[in-house]
């Protein structure tokens, strides 16, 4: 395929997927549109995750952590005056008289997450295997504790209300597609084949001249720059969330979608995120409890996680690297597909 | 109130909070010197003997086969996680053992909610239990459940100590967690050293969930998460994979957790989990081998 077709098929695609985005509220039911935007901000928080911990094979257990900065930060920055003044009325002056729109301030938590990832990363990227993940939940916890504590930015334990809804499936679509543009840029450059080869083997990837601190820290603050942004829209999206919100159970709906769609490839993240989503969404609906007709089947409440943390630990024996593993499902690769069942049929 | 009572009673609150941390912690160091694995799971060993305990008391038997009874719960429990989930993947890389467990946390919480509902429980306690002993006046309070807590802890240790010391099953575990691989060439059962470990661990915590129940008065089915983290510092402070490493974490970290709160001012004591954690880290980056442990690189 060459060139000019490629940016034919993406400048497509993406033609496709806004109109989808602008039109999918008049075709689909609420319901179904509040699915897809969800899912649309998970896949951008997973796909960022999967850069330190699929692409470099750092596994951070904090990304959540920045989630959660993201949606304050930007909360913060966000509310209207009146709002300020009711719910946040001992804010500092200075942040008071900030008032940004939904993108500066998306833009703004994304970058306040950078400066965070590398205060935070600087250090850790030095640990390894287990050590890094169990140093990256203590920033998660440190996080939660220290959103709990500041009660002047964050209304503390309770809930933070009153941001503007302004996440619809247009804005969640728009910033999935460039963070997969994006990512997809870096990771099938040389610099993403630096972090497979730190993954890989860490002292081959020293002796060819790779230096791992900076190399894995790179993929660690990219990724926290699009977990800020995801948390902004997330918290755009809710309206009103807690700290609570973004903390362990968030932290592994997450990482169950990274892990059974496959960390190793952003098509991977991509479907761990559809997968997980929609049956997730079934299993929410068939555990409140259905009528067979002949019997009634009563609501069990938590089944739906039982299953799917089952499905994780089978994943995690049977296929480790994800469905997808690191395959990536790309033009190139659909066109050379058809292209050799239209061979195997001419023959 | 006299200062020395006051640090008196801070010491009494330190081993009382402590022991516990310990009981979880040298199980969690166990499985992580003789799998290289961290196990979130452990924590949920808590909450099984802990819910064990509470409907066995409700089914009518006394209080402490109640007890003995959860504690056996919980090492099954263990055994089970083991066997189902953790054997399949036994040689995988490190991240996959954390993340195996992390799912099994998942399954066994809400396997507590939908048994139990997300709602906590009051935990009965005989009358006895709750009885306080005041002295000086009452500046000195330490209840029952204190006492009962560190008898326990230390009969459990005193026993752990002569089991890996003096038993062959003991002495092999100590030797699969020195190095697998010769230890199944001398021709020890390695799966059954594996099984017996988890057994004794999760007995542990199933006791220390029984003690943290019997001191908030309430059991629920995310009990066990929280003092699993502590543990886990706990752990790491000491050396991780060390038994003795644990106990000292473990003693060490409800030692600092009750000198924030009591002597910290109270603008900061609310941040004690941020300290803790912080501390985690730093422990992490400058001396990740623990206070007891030298050996072993395990930076980049």
């Amino acid at each position: 395929m060459s060139r000019m077709q490629r940016l034919l098929v993406i400048v497509a695609a993406i033609v496709l997927l806004g109109a989808f985005s602008v039109g999918a509220p008049a075709m689909m039911n609420d319901y179904l549109v509040r699915v897809v935007t969800v899912m649309c901000v998970n896949a951008l928080l997973v796909i960022s995750m999967g850069l330190a911990n699929g692409f470099t094979g750092v596994f951070s257990l904090g990304h959540v952590g920045f989630v959660a900065v993201g949606a304050y930060v930007s909360g913060v920055l966000s509310l209207t005056d009146a709002n300020k003044a009711s719910y946040l009325p001992d804010l500092p002056a200075w942040i008071a008289a900030i008032h940004l729109g939904f993108l500066p301030s998306t833009i703004v938590a994304g970058l306040v997450c950078v400066v965070l990832a590398f205060l935070v990363g600087g250090p850790l990227m030095r640990l390894s295997g287990h050590f890094v993940s169990v140093a990256t939940l203590g920033f998660l916890i440190i996080v939660n504790n220290v959103l709990i504590n500041s009660d002047t930015y964050t209304r503390g334990a309770r809930t933070f209300t009153g941001v503007p809804l302004e996440t619809t499936l247009p804005w969640a679509m728009g910033w999935l597609v460039l963070g997969l543009i994006v990512l997809a840029r870096i990771v099938y450059s040389p610099k993403g084949r630096a972090w497979r080869a730190v993954r890989e083997d860490t002292i081959a990837a020293q002796a060819i001249g790779i230096d791992v601190l900076p190399t894995r820290l790179s993929a660690f603050v990219i990724g926290s720059f699009f977990a800020g942004v995801g948390g902004s829209l997330y918290g755009h999206y809710l309206g009103s969330f807690s700290p609570h919100s973004f903390y362990f159970a968030y932290t592994f709906s997450l990482i169950s979608m990274l892990v059974i769609g496959g960390m190793q490839s952003l098509t991977g993240a991509v479907a761990g995120v559809i997968v997980v989503s929609l049956l997730s969404e079934v299993l929410r609906n068939l555990e409140r409890g259905f009528d067979l007709g002949i019997f009634t089947v009563p609501p069990v409440y938590g089944g739906s996680q039982i299953v799917l943390g089952v499905i994780f630990i089978l994943i995690m024996i049977f296929r480790p690297s994800g469905v997808m593993g690191d395959i990536e499902l790309s033009f190139g690769r659909l066109a050379a597909l058809l292209h050799r069942g239209r061979k195997e049929m001419n023959t | 109130m006299s200062l020395e009572l006051y640090i008196a009673q801070q010491i009494i609150n330190a081993i009382a909070l402590g022991s516990l941390y310990a009981l979880v912690a040298i199980g969690l160091s166990m499985i992580f010197g003789i799998l290289r694995m961290t196990n979130f799971a452990h924590g949920d060993m808590m909450m099984v003997g802990a819910y064990a305990t509470l409907v066995l008391q409700a089914l009518g038997l006394g209080f402490g086969w109640a007890v003995i009874a959860g504690i056996a719960f919980g090492a099954l429990a263990g055994v089970i996680v083991e066997r189902v989930a953790y054997r399949p993947v036994r040689g995988a890389p490190e991240v996959t053992l954390l993340l195996t467990s992390l799912a099994v946390t998942y399954i066994l919480e809400n396997l507590g909610i939908l048994i139990f509902t997300s709602s906590g429980r009051n935990f009965p306690l005989p009358d006895w239990m709750n009885n306080a002993f005041q002295l000086y006046d009452g500046q000195i309070t330490f209840t029952q459940i204190n006492i009962l807590t560190v008898v326990l802890t230390a009969a459990a240790l005193g026993s752990l100590g002569w089991f890996v010391t003096k038993t062959d099953v003991g002495l092999g575990m100590r030797a699969a967690a020195e190095d697998m691989g010769a230890a199944h060439l001398v021709g020890l059962d390695v799966n059954r050293l594996i099984v017996v470990a988890f057994a004794v661990a999760s007995g542990f915590a199933g006791l220390a969930g029984i003690l943290w129940a019997a001191q908030a008065g309430v059991v629920e089915p995310t009990m066990g998460f929280t003092p699993l983290l502590k543990a886990f510092v706990g752990a790491i402070i000491g050396g991780f994979g060390s038994i003795a490493g644990a106990l000292l974490g473990g003693y060490l970290l409800g030692a600092l957790e009750i000198l924030i709160v009591a002597f910290l001012p109270s603008s900061v004591s609310p941040y004690r989990d941020a300290i803790v954690f912080a501390l985690l880290i730093a422990f992490l980056l400058f001396r990740p081998n623990g206070l007891l442990k030298r050996s072993q690189e395990i930076k980049l």
